[in-house]
């Protein structure tokens, strides 16, 4: 892959089911590190991954997956993917199964036996590698399925949903593979609506609602608008104005105001303001927005 | 190894392990030794006392065969349904398909794949069973059919019309639709063959085009009726034939193997349905 083309591409993909339009006008790229897909259900999430593996064909626009045209043969040689229906054979060993990927992957055959261990025992499952797949809780069906996506060091992963099986160790697991997967230069496409789980592994992120993308940048210029909590005493009525003037202001129960919307930068003015103001400060607390808070004020908008 | 034939393995080892081999053989291994003690009971009938002469010996195992070969072909057609329905759509259904398209495979080569999985554990099914079947009657009643090899030929014929027409349809519809529809479409041409049989019976120009439009449609009866030929010692032909042309309406009747043309037919209906099978997946969202 030439260091120049983007690992993922779409650019203004619309995809409509009769009159229901899934994707409207996508664009996004995704040249390195772990990228966050993020939308509550039906946002188009899943249609969006879909196309990318030619898995559905996008009504219109194009773009590019590991190099290749998205949907291409060659797209799909050096990828990994979690589909978010998992399901395996249940008649085949979990070995089987990876054996089986191994094949249409066109692994080497040498390197199978090395490559299934190693997968095993990446996602916790080396001691079950002889029992069939029926056998399996959904969890375990899941890491079986990450294994899968994880086979033979694929440029580019693409998981869907990846933890919703999980409970809250296999989701921790999930994302310490997740960051090695980054620590190996791998591209890491993450789709999922939980909000923490991005938060906690994604360089950059995109919102997506009703099929539009309705945000997109780096995790911390997404989050990038921060509020500080500052706690006070003898405030008065002129001293809120001037405070005002920094952000939107909200009084929590405690006493404490919460200033937000306000500039990192300027935090040291607000504080001069306040005692300018004649008000004895205690505490000032930068606060970050979180994702689930910067997420819910932009699907409210 | 082509992606086709990993999938194709893929079949027969989900049949394998499934158990679905297990018990078509265990069944089979009853029906076989059902016929075998039927056929040894032959020799003990008596007409007036006295053992029956041969040709009608002969007579019997023959048609005793054609009925019990029925049921294999029968067995051997609908249970080609039962697992070629589902095939496809069960795959899309359950979501194991996602990972599998999900790899450089074209969506043809999993369709061919699956056919040839397929077909694989028709032929493998029924060689064997018609093969132990044909040498177990030989050896309790000494009776070889005419054309054993074409009747293996006509048989599979038969399983592999129907498996891929089934085949198509898991492509678009769910399995237990598709397999009704193919099972009633077979159902359908058999009858076919009665009726057009009556047609020529009777001089009836209608009845006989529409059996044998039901037979180009699906050919399964036409083959069948040149396994049943296949099967037939040529008394049994010469008897037959003696009573008229109303004996065309027998299902269990050929005076003739099918003509060359349609057996050409038969097998360009194959390649046609599996090209149809394969644009239809093409153009499939999953």
């Amino acid at each position: 892959m030439a260091a120049t083309s983007p690992a993922i591409q779409l650019e203004h993909v619309t995809k409509r089911y009769g009159n229901v339009v899934a994707l409207d006008d996508l664009s996004l790229s995704v040249q390195e590190g772990v990228f966050g897909f993020l939308g509550p259900n039906g946002a188009g999430k899943t249609t969006a991954v879909k196309i990318l593996l030619g898995l559905t064909r996008a009504t219109r626009g194009s773009g590019s997956l590991a190099g290749a045209p998205f949907g291409s043969k060659a797209s799909l040689g050096h990828i990994g993917y979690l589909p978010e229906l998992f399901r395996y054979q249940s008649w085949l060993t979990a070995r089987e199964v990876l054996a089986l990927h191994c094949e249409l992957a066109r692994i080497d055959h040498a390197k199978w036996t090395t490559e299934i261990d190693r997968t095993l025992g990446t996602v916790g499952l080396a001691d079950r590698g002889t029992s069939r797949v029926g056998t399996f809780s959904k969890g375990m069906q899941q890491r079986l399925g990450l294994g899968v996506a994880l086979l033979d060091d694929p440029a580019v992963v693409l998981l869907d949903e990846p933890t919703s099986a999980l409970d809250p160790v296999g989701r921790h697991d999930v994302r310490e593979i997740i960051r090695a997967l980054r620590q190996r230069g791998t591209v890491v496409f993450l789709n999922s609506h939980l909000l923490s789980e991005v938060e906690q592994v994604c360089d950059g992120v995109a919102i997506v609602d009703r099929g539009k993308v309705i945000a997109q940048g780096k995790l911390d210029e997404l989050l990038g608008t921060s509020s500080v909590l500052v706690r006070a005493s003898g405030l008065s009525r002129e001293g809120r104005a001037a405070i005002a003037r920094f952000g939107e202001l909200d009084d929590g129960a405690d006493g404490a105001i919460t200033v937000r919307g306000i500039d990192r930068e300027r935090i040291p003015d607000l504080v001069s303001a306040i005692v300018g103001a004649g008000a004895r400060v205690y505490a000032v607390e930068p606060q970050h927005e979180t994702l689930e808070e910067r997420f819910l004020r932009l699907l409210g908008q | 190894m082509t992606p086709a034939i990993v999938v194709a393995r893929q079949v027969v080892r989900e049949a394998a392990r499934r158990r679905l081999l297990l018990a078509l053989i265990l069944l089979t291994i009853v029906v076989i030794a059902l016929t075998v003690w039927g056929v040894s009971r032959i020799d003990d009938l008596r007409n007036a006392g006295q053992p029956l002469p041969d040709p009608q010996k002969k007579t019997i195992v023959s048609q005793l065969l054609i009925l019990v070969m029925f049921m294999f072909s029968w067995v051997l057609s609908l249970a080609a349904v039962f697992i070629a329905a589902p095939a496809i759509s069960g795959e899309l259904e359950s979501g194991i398909a996602l990972a599998l398209l999900a790899r450089p495979m074209s969506r043809a080569e999993y369709v061919a794949g699956k056919w040839l999985g397929l077909v694989a554990l028709v032929i493998a099914y029924g060689v064997t069973a018609a093969i132990i079947e044909l040498v177990a009657v030989q050896i309790v009643s000494g009776y070889l059919p005419p054309h054993p090899v074409e009747f293996l030929g006509f048989v599979i014929g038969e399983g592999v019309v129907i498996l891929t027409f089934a085949l198509m349809l898991s492509t678009r519809l769910a399995g237990m639709v598709g397999g009704v529809i193919a099972a009633i479409l077979f159902g359908i041409a058999w009858m076919g063959g009665i009726v057009g049989g009556v047609g020529a019976a009777f001089n009836n120009a209608t009845i006989t085009h529409v059996a044998t439009a039901t037979k180009l449609i699906l050919p399964t009866d036409g083959l069948w009726r040149g396994a049943v030929w296949s099967l037939e010692p040529s008394l049994v032909i010469a008897a037959q034939s003696g009573l008229g042309p109303a004996v065309a309406a027998n299902p269990f009747f050929a005076a003739e193997p099918p003509p060359a043309a349609y057996v050409v037919w038969a097998v360009m209906w194959i390649v046609a349905m599996l090209a149809l099978a394969v644009w239809s997946f093409r153009s499939r969202e999953v």
